[in-house]
Formats: C-alpha cells, sequence, structure tokens
C-alpha cells in the first residue's frame, strides 16, 4: 500500500488518476481505517487530504459556509457561526460515533462510505447543501442529494472526491433539527432518522420545509409531501399527523440486525414530527 | 459443610477501603496484560476459521502457506493429539478442528509468521476443502427429530422417543406433589420465554505468548481465569506433563467466566513447538465473538400456581438449554437455580442440553441461572399483577429461609435472603413516586458460590513485612482484599501485606477464579495461613522465652505472654520475631491447602425503574438500587463494584445485547457496534445497598458476591417495563422493535 | 514492503519509528514504541480502549495510521503522571474504585482528561456522554463517574 499525503486538490487528482490499483481518500479513516483493519478493504493507495490548503477549514462564503472536506465534525461543533445557523447538521455529524470517533470523522466521509443510514447526510439533504468536487476534468458541483446512488455506492466519477460543502446563506427565522433512533444512547448506527430544514415567515407560520429521511431507503430521501404538509401551518397536530403519515409512505427499508420495515417506518414519522418542532421552536416559533 | 468454630464479627480493617495494590500500574499503563509482552524471537500466530456453520473438512492443503517467506510453522488438527478424556478432548477440538467445522469462526489452521502481515498474508494461501453440511442454530429445531446433527455418537444414552440425536443430557430436580401442589392454586400462569446467547463482553481479547523449548518444557503467559486448568488442559493436549509447562497468569482485562477456558494457547504451543520460537497470538474482537464461549441460548417453559393471598402452591420449569456444538452441563445449574428463593412444597425443574451449530458454551457470571430466573420471576410477578398483590410482599411471604429444603435439594443453613427483601421494602426507592410511561420492577437472584482447591502460603520477610503467594488471577480487587483479610489476622497494617499472584511452577494447584470463589475460599486459606504462621510465631517467642507454647498468646501483631502466670515478657512483634528469625530456626513461613467447602450461597434484590417510550418502544433506565447479602464484606468497594457491574451487564442482557444469526448459520454482529452493551450514557447511578448476613463456613462470615448480580436485572426490567407500558416481554433482549411490536399487537 | 519513516512527538518527547503504510498509530505505540498502555478492544473504534491525544483532539488510535502522526503531537496515558506525582484523575480513580480489571482504564483517563481540559465542570450527564465511546465492562461506570466529578472538583480547586 502507498501512502500519500498532497498539498494541493489538484495533486490529489493527479494521484488519484494515476493510481494503478484501488485507490481511497484518507480524511478521518472513521470509515477506510475500520475497513482496512477488518480486512474488508485493502487500497493500493491512499490519499490523505488533510494537509491540502482549505480543506480543514470553515469559511464565510456568499452568506453561507463553506466547509472543508477534511474539517472533523467536532470542530463543526466548536464553530459557533455554524452552530447557530445550522444545528440540525451540526447535530447530525456529532452523532456519529463517539466523542473519539468525532474528532476524526469528517461530513465527507459519511457522505460518501455510502451508508443509507449516514447520520450526517440527511440535514445536508435538508438544507440543500451542495459539494465541490474534484477529479481529473476540474472541478464540478453538485448538490449533496444527488450523491448517494445506493448502500456503498456514490454517483463520484473514478477519480472523483469531494473537496468542501456550501451551505447557503440563511434567511431570519430559519433553523433546522435532527433525530435519529438508535437503541442505546450512543454509538449506534441509526436505525431510522429525520431531519427537518425550516425558514417561518413572519407571523410564524411555516413559510419552507425540507424533510429528509435516513436509514429507510437505500439512500437519504427527501420527501416533498412531508414538507408540503408543514407549509403555512404552525405544527398544529393535523400538520404533525400529516407529515408523518408523508414519511410512512416515502420509507422503503429493509430488514436487518437493527431494526425490521415496520419499526423503521412507523419511527421515521416519530422522528419527523419530533424534529420538526424542535427546528420549529429553534426559528423562533411558536406552538 | 464445614462450619466455622467461630465467626468473627469485629474488625479493625476488614470492612474498610484501602487503595488496591495494582492500582498505580494499571492507572500509569504499567500493567502488563495478556498482549503486552514480546519475547526474542517471537512470532506472530494467525487463525483460519471456517466460514461455514457445519461442514466436513475434506482436506487442508498448507503447502502455499509453508512456502511463503517468513511463515516459520502451520497446524491444523493433525497436529493435535486429542487426550482421552471427553473434557479435555472437547477442548482440543472446539481449539482446533477435526474433521468438521462446527460453527462459523471455528478454527481449522494456524500459523507462525514473522509479522502480522505476513502471517495473515499465509492464512490466504491455505486451501481448505470443505463439504458443507445442513445446520442448525435454534435450540427447539435442534431438539426436534430429524434435525441435522451438530456431532454424531454424543447423544444422552436415554434420549426419549420423539428427541433428535442432538439432546445431550438431561437432569431432574425437585420435590412434592405438583399436581396436588396445582390444585390448591387459585391462578395459575403458564408462560414460555426465549433467551438470546450474551457474551461476557471483556474489553481484552484473548492473547497469549507461548515458548516451547527444544526439552519439551514450555512457558506460556496468558490472560485467564486459572492458570492451573490452563496447564491441566493445554498438557493433556500437548501430551506434556503437567510439571514440564508452567503457566503464568498475566494481569487480566475481564473474564466474568469467559476465561476460565483455553481458546488460542494449545494453538499458540503448537506453533511454538514446531517453530521452535515464541508465539504470540493475539484474538481480534470480531474472533472473540465467533470462537469463544457466549452463554446458552435458551427456549423455557414456566407453570406456576399461587393462591389469592401470594402463597406459591406448585411451580415447574422445563428448560432447553444449548450451549453450541459440544456438550454443555449449564442446563443442570439453570435447572437447580431457577427456584432457589422459594420455599416450596411442589417444585420440579426438568432441563436439556441439545447441540447446535454455535461456539462452545464458557460460562458467564452465574452461568444457566440469569435465563431460568428470568422466566421464574416474570411468572411470580405476572401472578402479582392478576392478583392484584405486592410483587415484594409475595416474594417475602414466599421466600426461601434457614431450615427450607431448596428447590435443588440441599436444606438452606442462615442466608440473606429475606434480609434483602426487608431492605429493599424499607429503602426509599421502593415508594418513590414515578410518572407517565413508568414502571417499577423488581426481582430476587441467586447463586451458589462455590469453595474448591485452595493453596495460599504466607512468607515473612526478615523486616517484618509479609507477602502472601496465592493463585488466583484477580479479576475484581482480590489482592486488596486478601492483604486486609491476612493483616486484620496478624494485627499488622495493611500496608505491610503485599499479596502476589504467582505462576504454576511456584505454588500448589488452585482452582480457577470462577464460582465467586477467591473472596472466599482464597480468604479461608489466607486466614489459615496467618494463623498457621501465628501458631510458629508463638513456638519461636515461646522458646526464646523459655515458656510452654501453650503460655503465650498473638494478640494486636504480637505475641504476649498468656496471662499473669506466663511471666513477665515484653510483646515481641511480628516485625521483632521475622527480624530475629534467623537465630531462632530460619525464615518464618505460614500454608495452607484445602478443598474449601462452606462457600456460602448470596442472595439478592435488584429495584429498577424504567420508561418506555410508547412511540419507539426505547426503553430508559432511570433508577437502579442492588441489594446483596455479602456476608461480611471484606471491601466494600470491590463488593459494590461487583453488584454495579453484574447489575450492568444484565441491564445490557435485558435490553439490548444478542447473538444474531443470518439463515446461513453466520454470526451477523461479531463487534461491538452490534453488539451493544451498555454504554456510560445508557444509565443511571447504580445503588449498592450491602447486607452482612454471615455465612457460617468461613470465619469471616465471607460469601462469594460476583455472580448473583447479573441474575435479576432481566426480570426486573421485563417486570418494570410491564408495569411501564402494559405488555410483557417473553423473549430476551426486549429492544425496540420488540417491545413496539408488542405494544402495536396490544393496541 | 517499503516502509516509512515517521518523526513525532511522543509524551513531549520527539521519537523516531519506522512503520508500514497501513499500520495503524496504536500498532506503533505499542508494538514500535513500547507503549502498551493504549490496548486494542476492538480495532473498529467502538470501545476507546486505545484513545490516545493527536494534537490535543481526542481519538481511536486504531483508526489513525501510524503515518499520519508525522510532525503530530501525540499524547498517551503514559503522559499523564508527572514522573511520581499522579494526575488527579489516575489518584481519583484508585482512590474511587474506579477500575476493575483496568483495561479501560487508560482509554478512559485519557478521555477524561479531555474532557477537563475543554469544560472543568461538566454535569454528570455530560461525563456520561462524553465517554460512551469508552465501554466498560466491569464497573458499570458508576465509580467512573463519580471519580472524574472528584478529579474535576479537586482540579477545580473547589
Amino acid at each position: 500500500m502507498q501512502y500519500e499525503r498532497p498539498q494541493s486538490t489538484a495533486e490529489a487528482a493527479r494521484l488519484l488518476h494515476g493510481a494503478t490499483g484501488p485507490a481511497r481518500i484518507l480524511a478521518g479513516g472513521t470509515d477506510l481505517i475500520v475497513q482496512m483493519n477488518a480486512g474488508m478493504a485493502e487500497p493500493a493507495l491512499v490519499v490523505d487530504i488533510k494537509r491540502i490548503a482549505g480543506l480543514r477549514d470553515i469559511v464565510a462564503e456568499d452568506g453561507g459556509f463553506r466547509i472543508g472536506a477534511a474539517v472533523a465534525c467536532a470542530e463543526m461543533g466548536e464553530h459557533a457561526g455554524l452552530v447557530a445557523a445550522w444545528p440540525g447538521i451540526v447535530e447530525g455529524a456529532n452523532l456519529i460515533g463517539s466523542t473519539q470517533v468525532q474528532g476524526r470523522a469528517t461530513m465527507a466521509g459519511n457522505l460518501c462510505n455510502g451508508s443509507p443510514a449516514a447520520d450526517a447526510v440527511p440535514g445536508l439533504v435538508a438544507a440543500g447543501a451542495t459539494a465541490r468536487i474534484v477529479g481529473p476534468e476540474g472541478e464540478r458541483d453538485c448538490p449533496v442529494a444527488a450523491i448517494p446512488a445506493g448502500p456503498g455506492k456514490t454517483t463520484l466519477k473514478p477519480g472523483e472526491f469531494v473537496a468542501s460543502f456550501f451551505l447557503p446563506a440563511r434567511p431570519a427565522r430559519a433553523s433546522d433539527a435532527y433525530l435519529r433512533f438508535i437503541p442505546r444512547t450512543e454509538m449506534d448506527i441509526a436505525v431510522a432518522s429525520a431531519a427537518v430544514n425550516l425558514v417561518l415567515a413572519g407571523d410564524g407560520s411555516v413559510a419552507e420545509a425540507r424533510v429528509a429521511l435516513g436509514a429507510v431507503a437505500p439512500t437519504v430521501r427527501l420527501v416533498d409531501p412531508a414538507g408540503a404538509a408543514l407549509v403555512g401551518t404552525r405544527l398544529e397536530e393535523d400538520a404533525l399527523e400529516a407529515l408523518a403519515g408523508a414519511c410512512r409512505e416515502a420509507c422503503a427499508p429493509i430488514d436487518d440486525k437493527r431494526g425490521t420495515i415496520e419499526f423503521r417506518t412507523r419511527v421515521a414519522g416519530v422522528l419527523a414530527r419530533r424534529a420538526a418542532l424542535i427546528a420549529y421552536t429553534r426559528a423562533g416559533g411558536r406552538t | 459443610m464445614t462450619r466455622q468454630d467461630k465467626i468473627i464479627r469485629e474488625f479493625k480493617q476488614v470492612g474498610t477501603r484501602p487503595p488496591r495494590p495494582d492500582g498505580i500500574d494499571k492507572v500509569t499503563g504499567r500493567a502488563m496484560y495478556g498482549a503486552d509482552v514480546t519475547a526474542p524471537g517471537m512470532l506472530w500466530g494467525k487463525v483460519l476459521r471456517s466460514p461455514h456453520a457445519h461442514a466436513r473438512i475434506l482436506s487442508i492443503d498448507t503447502a502455499a502457506a509453508e512456502a511463503l517467506e517468513g511463515v516459520k510453522a502451520v497446524v491444523t488438527g493433525a497436529d493435535f493429539t486429542l487426550p482421552e478424556d471427553e473434557f479435555s478432548r472437547d477442548v482440543a477440538v472446539n481449539c482446533m478442528a477435526q474433521d468438521a467445522a462446527l460453527y462459523d469462526g471455528h478454527a481449522v489452521a494456524a500459523v507462525a509468521a514473522v509479522s502480522e502481515a505476513v502471517a495473515k498474508a499465509a492464512l490466504k494461501l491455505i486451501r481448505v476443502e470443505y463439504e458443507v453440511l445442513p445446520h442448525v442454530i435454534d435450540v427447539d429445531a435442534a431438539m426436534a427429530p430429524g434435525a441435522p446433527v451438530v456431532q454424531p455418537g454424543r447423544a444422552y444414552e436415554n434420549v426419549p422417543e420423539g428427541l433428535s440425536e442432538n439432546v445431550t443430557s438431561h437432569c431432574e430436580f425437585g420435590h412434592g406433589d405438583l399436581a396436588a401442589g396445582f390444585d390448591k392454586a387459585d391462578v395459575i400462569v403458564e408462560r414460555s420465554f426465549r433467551t438470546a446467547a450474551t457474551h461476557q463482553g471483556y474489553i481484552e481479547p484473548h492473547a497469549c505468548l507461548a515458548a516451547m523449548g527444544g526439552d519439551g518444557r514450555a512457558d506460556l503467559w496468558c490472560c485467564t481465569q486459572g492458570q492451573f486448568h490452563v496447564r491441566e488442559v493445554c498438557a493433556a493436549i500437548m501430551g506434556m506433563e503437567s510439571s514440564q509447562l508452567r503457566v503464568t497468569a498475566s494481569e487480566i482485562g475481564g473474564g466474568f467466566g469467559g476465561k476460565t477456558t483455553v481458546f488460542v494457547e494449545p494453538v499458540a504451543l503448537a506453533l511454538s513447538r514446531k517453530a521452535g520460537r515464541p508465539v504470540k497470538i493475539v484474538m481480534k474482537r470480531d474472533e472473540v465473538f465467533r470462537a469463544t464461549g457466549p452463554t446458552v441460548h435458551s427456549s423455557i417453559d414456566v407453570r406456576i400456581g399461587m393462591t389469592k393471598d401470594g402463597r406459591i402452591t406448585a411451580a415447574e420449569a422445563h428448560l432447553r438449554y444449548s450451549g453450541g456444538a459440544f456438550p454443555c452441563g449449564t442446563v443442570d445449574m439453570g435447572a437447580q437455580a431457577a427456584f432457589a428463593a422459594y420455599d416450596l412444597d411442589a417444585v420440579r425443574t426438568f432441563g436439556w442440553n441439545a447441540m447446535t451449530n454455535r461456539p462452545k458454551e464458557a460460562a458467564y457470571r452465574a452461568p444457566g441461572a440469569p435465563q431460568a430466573i428470568y422466566a421464574v420471576e416474570s411468572v411470580v410477578d405476572e401472578l402479582c399483577q392478576k392478583l392484584g398483590l405486592d410483587p415484594l410482599e409475595v416474594r417475602i411471604l414466599n421466600a426461601a429461609r434457614k431450615g427450607t429444603k431448596s428447590a435443588y435439594g440441599p436444606t438452606f443453613d442462615e442466608i440473606g435472603l429475606l434480609a434483602t427483601l426487608e431492605a429493599a421494602k424499607a429503602h426509599p426507592h421502593y415508594t418513590a413516586p414515578l410518572g407517565p410511561n413508568q414502571g417499577r420492577g423488581l426481582s430476587c437472584g441467586f447463586w451458589f458460590n462455590f469453595g474448591g482447591n485452595t493453596c495460599v502460603t504466607m512468607n515473612l520477610a526478615f523486616d517484618g513485612t509479609v507477602t502472601i503467594t496465592e493463585g488466583n488471577p484477580d479479576i475484581g480487587g482480590s489482592r486488596a482484599s486478601i492483604s486486609l483479610m491476612a493483616a486484620e489476622e496478624l494485627g499488622i497494617p495493611y500496608d505491610k501485606v503485599r499479596t502476589i499472584v504467582a505462576d504454576t511452577a511456584s505454588i500448589g494447584h488452585n482452582d480457577i477464579t470462577d464460582g465467586s470463589r477467591v473472596t472466599f475460599a482464597v480468604g479461608l486459606a489466607t486466614i489459615e495461613a496467618a494463623r498457621d504462621a501465628i501458631a510458629r510465631m508463638c513456638a519461636r517467642v515461646a522458646k526464646i522465652w523459655g515458656i510452654e507454647p501453650d503460655a503465650v498468646e498473638w494478640k494486636d501483631g504480637a505475641v504476649h505472654p498468656a496471662g499473669p502466670n506466663a511471666g513477665k515478657f515484653p510483646p515481641m512483634s511480628l516485625a521483632e520475631i521475622a527480624e530475629t528469625s534467623p537465630n531462632t530456626g530460619g525464615p518464618i513461613a505460614g500454608h495452607h491447602e484445602v478443598n474449601a467447602d462452606g462457600a456460602g450461597v448470596s442472595f439478592g434484590v435488584h429495584l429498577v425503574d424504567v420508561e418506555v417510550d410508547p412511540e419507539t418502544g426505547a426503553t430508559k433506565v432511570l433508577r437502579y438500587t442492588v441489594f446483596q447479602d455479602a456476608g461480611k464484606a471484606v471491601h466494600p468497594d470491590y463488593v459494590e463494584g461487583q453488584m454495579q457491574g453484574g447489575a450492568v451487564q444484565g441491564i445490557g442482557w435485558a435490553l439490548n445485547e444478542e447473538y444474531i444469526y443470518g439463515e446461513d448459520g453466520r454470526l451477523q454482529n461479531p463487534g461491538f457496534l452490534d453488539y451493544r452493551v451498555p454504554v456510560a450514557s445508557d444509565l443511571p447511578e447504580i445503588e449498592t445497598v450491602i447486607l452482612e448476613i454471615p455465612n457460617p463456613g468461613h470465619p469471616y462470615g465471607v460469601r462469594g458476591v460476583g455472580e448473583t448480580p447479573i441474575v435479576p436485572p432481566l426480570a426486573a426490567i421485563a417486570n418494570a417495563v410491564s408495569r411501564a407500558a402494559g405488555v410483557r416481554l417473553t423473549e430476551l433482549p426486549m429492544s425496540p422493535p420488540r417491545i413496539l411490536k408488542a405494544l402495536s399487537a396490544q393496541g | 514492503m517499503k516502509t516509512i519513516p515517521v518523526s513525532t512527538k511522543v509524551n513531549g518527547d520527539t521519537v523516531e519509528f519506522l512503520c508500514a503504510p497501513e499500520e495503524t498509530l496504536l500498532d506503533a505505540l505499542r508494538n514500535r514504541l513500547g507503549l502498551t498502555g493504549a490496548k486494542e478492544g476492538c480495532g473498529s473504534g467502538d470501545c476507546g480502549a486505545c484513545s490516545v491525544l493527536v494534537d490535543g483532539r481526542l481519538v481511536c488510535a486504531c483508526l489513525v495510521l501510524a503515518a499520519e502522526a508525522e510532525g503530530a503531537e501525540i499524547d498517551t496515558v503514559e503522559g499523564m503522571a508527572a514522573g511520581e506525582r499522579l494526575h488527579p484523575l489516575q489518584r481519583h480513580f484508585i482512590d474511587s474504585a474506579a477500575l476493575q480489571c483496568g483495561v479501560c482504564t487508560p482509554g478512559i483517563l485519557v478521555a477524561a482528561k479531555a474532557l477537563l481540559d475543554h469544560n472543568p465542570d461538566p454535569s454528570d450527564e455530560e461525563v456520561r456522554y462524553w465517554l460512551a465511546g469508552n465501554l466498560c465492562r466491569c464497573t458499570g461506570y458508576d465509580k467512573i463517574v463519580r471519580a472524574v466529578q472528584s478529579a474535576a472538583a479537586e482540579m477545580r480547586g473547589a
């Protein structure tokens, strides 16, 4: 195995392009090294992106935030501005694994590992975040929602990697929330999850709503009817019930050692309701 | 049972909380565990394991592996001599398959190489030809006729018609007339239960370093609960005499019963013999789950009859356990423990063991009891609910006490069950208010506790300090407790005493650290060794003073004249006696060897409050209190530690821990991600209340405490969930999907 | 196999070692540097027994490549005591019987120190959630939380 630590995205792209065997990006290693230790991954080349300028930074851009692909989840939680604007995204990222894992894990790694249950992804999808992708043909921007392609798969082409995320500017009275269900209180892979991103109108009703579900389908699902059920409401009981129903409808989960189809579907609705209420309160709404 | 002549009740040091002797090493990272040693010329060993739940091994081609540069030895089952006795033979076959792979993860070959990387590469070059066979994973399926047979020729000789060859044993306990008893009952509840297999979950994987010399002698370093047992079993498997194998127990990173046997040790010895160099093997976590010793899984039917004022009139349990791919006797203990907490006129337990294609069971804290008592305590609780009776009052009404003929045969001497029940009743936890979706549950628990073969030597250094040499690995703080008992008996300060755990060449045979036996048996032997040393010191001083040995006595750490007629002599302290010992006959030591009996049973009661989220089935443990009889808590910190640790293991067992198998018979969750042990944020404080009803069989009244605490949580939580959510779960673990499903079914 | 030379600081001392590219920091600490305090409990970041600090950040050493240590500062349990003088956390763990078998203890001490370094007055809940990635199978966590709190109180001068 070859270990490289390039100083620029161009150099990283060159290394990936020239690889003669399987090549993997190393940021936090909390998926890659787990797989290597288990003998499930034997890369010929590992490209450590943590020395690339800018990839460990969170910078303000166009009223929003650009978050480098090598920013650890814990570092996101320490950025006051990011926490204030996107508490849901930050809490999703900081539910991955443990304190130790959050000290290394990145949203980019979480996204590109392709787990349907990835904790960072629903929040990014609900936010309408975009990823800047670097590859052999240069850079391109792509909605995060378009990147997961199925369990363990992404739409990234060979030689491409995520260099950063962009979170758009926040209007006033906007906030988000992420909840997941796990059997313990920490450490588990999400059995079902929901991210809700709300913008409120001046009168406290919901002006915009985006609801994304995780772990209930091969990829994260942005559930348009669920968001629509909240628009114009103050999260009254029938709005929440419509939200939950739309979420249940959108589920296409599997039975596995972490949960049954029936359980995941029911709980997805419950989580969406609860996350909506949290986001609403954070955005200044009053039920 | 051997009763002590006198039980001491007043103590100067026993019962205090001094620091443990291995504390500094453990907080600085200096303590040496199984994987922490190296040796010059050491090779790394790795084991190849079957990916099939059941398969005939047609051939193993190791040529390519042997030819790989850096590989120094390769072994398969052909390199092992199978011992004559069934017990050791089963261990040997479990360590390295012979003609069949019996479970997913069963070892089929092993290599020793100059590095881990080369060893891993070598494993990939070994060609095993398997003929995959049908497998059976579930105990009830395994008992049914027509089930795939796990090992032919192991069936119980009296297997009745209608049961398969996988059934390896049957047992029956109890007394009285069941039919008459059920006739007297006003309500009878009959329920069936299932419990999944669980694992001890020690954080330290098995590890050993074996060095076999050309002269047939070997040294083995390993993390184990019983270095003497390791010696016996490995010597048998290697065709060596015990004295040729010296086994040293490292510090151990958790055992709980799972390190009372061997898995990689004979393999490392065989590799070392072939390679002529030391071989280190360290298991990976997935190997620990797949190929060490989880508990049985069980299928249990319980039927209990009760009068409307709460008296149990008849009780019956049928226990079907599977200890994996080999015969297993754990169901005997479950069948005996099931109704131990009750004073019953009519009781019967029937136990079966059947083989399944799963790893070979090893002990896990009170083996067999948690499953059985979960079922029994659940039914007792359900009866209380049906009759509108207080569950604690019903336990008190039916509690076993001194003079009760136990459900498993012996008549109880002094026991602490009533005291623990009364303590629970009087405790504020019992009457604290509960909120919505919250419920309180309780359960009794029990373990027999054991004594066993024990040797202790006590040597007095010339400076008056004392070394105690014993042979039982310290898994819970026993070195501190042993030092305390010695200091108490000798009347010298605790910090003048040092207890060490010796290797197999340095002291006589000691049974495994298990059965909650160490504080009891090693403690007893230590006290006797101290009395032996005291007698010798008295004789020395009497000689110095020119008086008869019975004219002196030992008091406050010194020899005194026994009474005014003995003469006027200033007392001689232990330190002074030790200092002058070269002049009075040489170094002074006391020792004691015994097969200790008189271990007292330990009863406990647990109270737990839970909150069940009705929309998700998630259970939160809000409050937990453990009441247990310790006889005499030598070092209360460590008694509390056992109570808390065992309770939390039981909580994990009740809520989330389970072995999950696929249709293919392979273990799906061999890691800490999906084998879900409790994490710190899952739990509240675990409050402990220690009762002390002295055990008549120990000079200080000590009872073992380590195992009982894992028994009550299973039913305590099931009972709490029943009261919180209105659903009774009869399958463990009570994971959220199961609870939510039960809630939905209820409507 | 090509080895990578690594120059790094461990517990304040500059050290150099050679490692394989796929070797983890945990393996390098244990097998190359003889620092066996960090333990491998799982190899998958689920147990925390290998916890160390890398550039002040609490991580699992089993999920860091040894090569990544180049130019970094690593802190392990072996660096917590100052010669004979134990860190208050170490002392309180012994005094409060917050360890039984002790194999999880190095990881928990490093993690607890990282907590108190950035939050000197945590609630019990904060302590438990911070330590959720450190499995202990012996103690049930009760005495561990108490020991962390009593050490924290001493360190605050309370």
